[in-house]
């Protein structure tokens, strides 16, 4: 498996991440060194073997589904790049 | 009297409560240091209003006889702990600006139990690097040299400012993050103490996030006593963070017993790699030893699956950090570059805000996240870390600690690694495998290397069972009798 530009290009469309065009070669051998290393990871009987999603043990706690806070406009806002009464400011989506 | 700077954190406690000098002193005289360590580079934000205000308090609660655990202990924070109302960048340009409206678990249980907060310290850009050169706000340097060169060195990653700047004495400890060795490595490299405590052991709350399920937030300190003082703060349940473990915590400086007797240390035949310097292998030799003559049993063992490790974790790391980074869209915090509509404004804020090593990252964990190959990459290596988790369970049947290095090479000179992203990587290979498996590390400073730089060796213990892991550091730390110091070359 190989990584080529058009695939960086479309990985970085999927991310929305902005890669300059002269970017994209050596991202793409970048990439190829990695994943070729990470690749010995098929020598590896995994057969049956459970994929480990979390080193936490325990079952997750439940907590009483009630509301712990809010009423707190000023501290969302505040670090805002953009905000307008109380809103924040987004580029238009919907012509 | 000597400099205050010099005592350890349980000596300025001691000290801060028979009223010998007061908190106001000794964080003056931190802020004098860090005003000088300045050429180090460690602090992205220093604090000294803040401190100040903190160290006053301090001092009215200690004469009021209410001083906490930690009262007038002056501690440097890791950028990477979102801190109220004070600047915190992750070390990223994304994250311009971003000044939390609430504070961190892990921070708000330091600074309840007294202590005082003297800055945002450096570190890789979200924890990604292991040599602190990637952070938006320069590399840090380590405060360590070799003998007879004045070549710059690395603090070690991601927690290279945390390291840098208790090695230099200008905080007395600090907090870090280890998600591959972020804590245990640069500690290793500077000849401090850090502990990586088991996964769910403190709260992530407030922290930003790398990688989800191997992040872990832990104390960074002088010696073993300050970093169990520490952690005895630092941990504990949080209903913010589920993942957080509702467990007591154990009074970890009384489990600094001395007394390892009978105990079962085990040597992993897999820790020895090839190219390991000579200092790093006998040194680990050294280590069993001190060990075997404090009454510990030394046990052959074997973790058969640590090859796969590294591999697995940079897949895993990735495919979380694409996942979390999601959130920064230029939108709510952070840096916005305006394109023509939204998607450009996302790519543009994105591609201006994130440095290579962080988009390099993205990239891959989208890659291995993507239709078609999420199966091959990402599900394998989630199947490999089971396998690493199921050596150390094995293993732990039979021993109580595992003793290895804690890296296989001293500090490195800036630059040297830049072009080779598989040799950098190679910096976490004695590290990883514990964030795999969720179990506390530790790496405590046991020597230096033939051109005079420090060395640290790691034990390995039990998910929870930092105890056995502090009182084990606590009798390598004994033997090793490290005392070397850093030459003050910044101070011109």
């Amino acid at each position: 498996m190989s990584v080529d530009t058009d695939t960086v290009r479309r990985i970085a469309k999927l991310a929305r991440l902005a890669i300059a065009d002269e970017m994209l070669e050596p991202m793409a051998k970048e990439l190829n060194i990695i994943l070729g290393w990470a690749e010995q990871l098929n020598e590896v009987d995994t057969g049956s073997v459970e994929p480990m999603t979390s080193a936490a043990q325990t079952a997750l706690k439940k907590r009483s589904d009630i509301v712990t806070d809010g009423h707190m406009q000023e501290a969302v806002l505040r670090n805002a790049p953009l905000t307008e009464h109380g809103f924040f400011v987004v580029p238009k989506v919907v012509e | 009297m000597t400099d205050m700077t010099d005592l350890s954190l349980a000596e300025a406690r001691d000290g801060l409560r028979a009223r010998r000098f007061s908190a106001l002193e000794l964080t003056d005289a931190y802020l004098a240091a860090m005003t000088a360590g300045q050429p180090l580079n460690c602090f992205i934000t220093e604090t000294p209003d803040r401190a100040r205000d903190m160290a006053r308090a301090s001092d009215t609660r200690l004469a009021a006889g209410t001083a906490g655990p930690l009262e007038g202990i002056p501690l440097g924070v890791k950028d990477l702990f979102c801190t109220k109302d004070v600047l915190s960048t992750a070390a990223s340009h994304i994250l311009d600006g971003f000044i939390p409206a609430y504070e961190s678990t892990v921070t708000a249980n330091l600074w309840n139990a007294g202590a005082v907060m003297l800055g945002k310290l450096n570190l890789d850009e979200f924890a990604m690097g292991s040599s602190n050169e990637t952070s938006y706000y320069g590399p840090v340097l380590n405060p360590w040299r070799r003998t007879g060169d004045t070549a710059k060195l690395v603090p070690g990653g991601s927690s290279g400012g945390s390291s840098a700047a208790i090695a230099a004495g200008l905080c007395l400890a600090a907090t870090g993050t280890d998600t591959g060795g972020s804590i245990r490595q640069p500690a290793a490299f500077t000849g401090i103490v850090g502990l990586k405590p088991t996964y769910g052991r403190c709260s992530r709350w407030g922290i930003v996030a790398f990688a989800s399920s191997l992040d872990q937030a832990g104390p960074m300190a002088r010696n073993v006593r300050d970093t169990a003082i520490l952690l005895a703060v630092m941990a504990g349940h949080d209903p913010k963070d589920s993942t957080s473990v509702d467990r007591a915590v154990p009074d970890y400086e009384a489990a600094l017993t001395g007394n390892i007797k009978g105990l079962r240390v085990g040597i992993p035949a897999e820790y020895r790699v090839d190219g390991m310097p000579q200092g790093i292998e006998a040194m680990w030799r050294q280590g069993a030893r001190w060990l075997q003559d404090a009454g510990a049993e030394i046990i052959e063992i074997s973790l058969p699956h640590t090859r796969y490790a590294l591999p697995a974790y940079y897949i895993v790391a990735p495919a979380e950090a694409s996942s979390n980074l999601a959130r920064y869209d230029g939108m709510r915090y952070g840096l916005r570059v305006t394109g023509k509509d939204l998607t450009e404004t996302y790519e543009r804020s994105r591609g201006a805000g994130f440095g290579a090593e962080v988009k390099r990252r993205i990239l891959i964990g989208t890659y291995v996240l993507s239709a078609g190959y999420y199966d091959a990459y990402y599900l394998r290596a989630q199947r490999v870390r089971t396998l690493i988790a199921n050596d150390f369970k094995a293993a732990f049947e039979i021993v109580d600690v595992i003793l290895t290095p804690s890296t296989p090479t001293p500090a490195f000179a800036l630059g040297e690694r830049n072009d080779d992203p598989i040799g950098m990587f190679l910096n976490d290979v004695f590290t990883v495998p514990a964030n795999l498996a969720g179990i506390p590390g530790i790496s405590v400073p046991a020597g230096l290397s033939e051109d005079g730089l420090p060395l640290g060796l790691q034990l390995l213990g039990k998910a929870f069972d930092e105890e056995t892991v502090l009182r084990t550091a606590g009798v390598l730390e004994g033997a090793a009798a490290f005392t070397a110091r850093p030459a003050q070359w910044w101070r011109t």
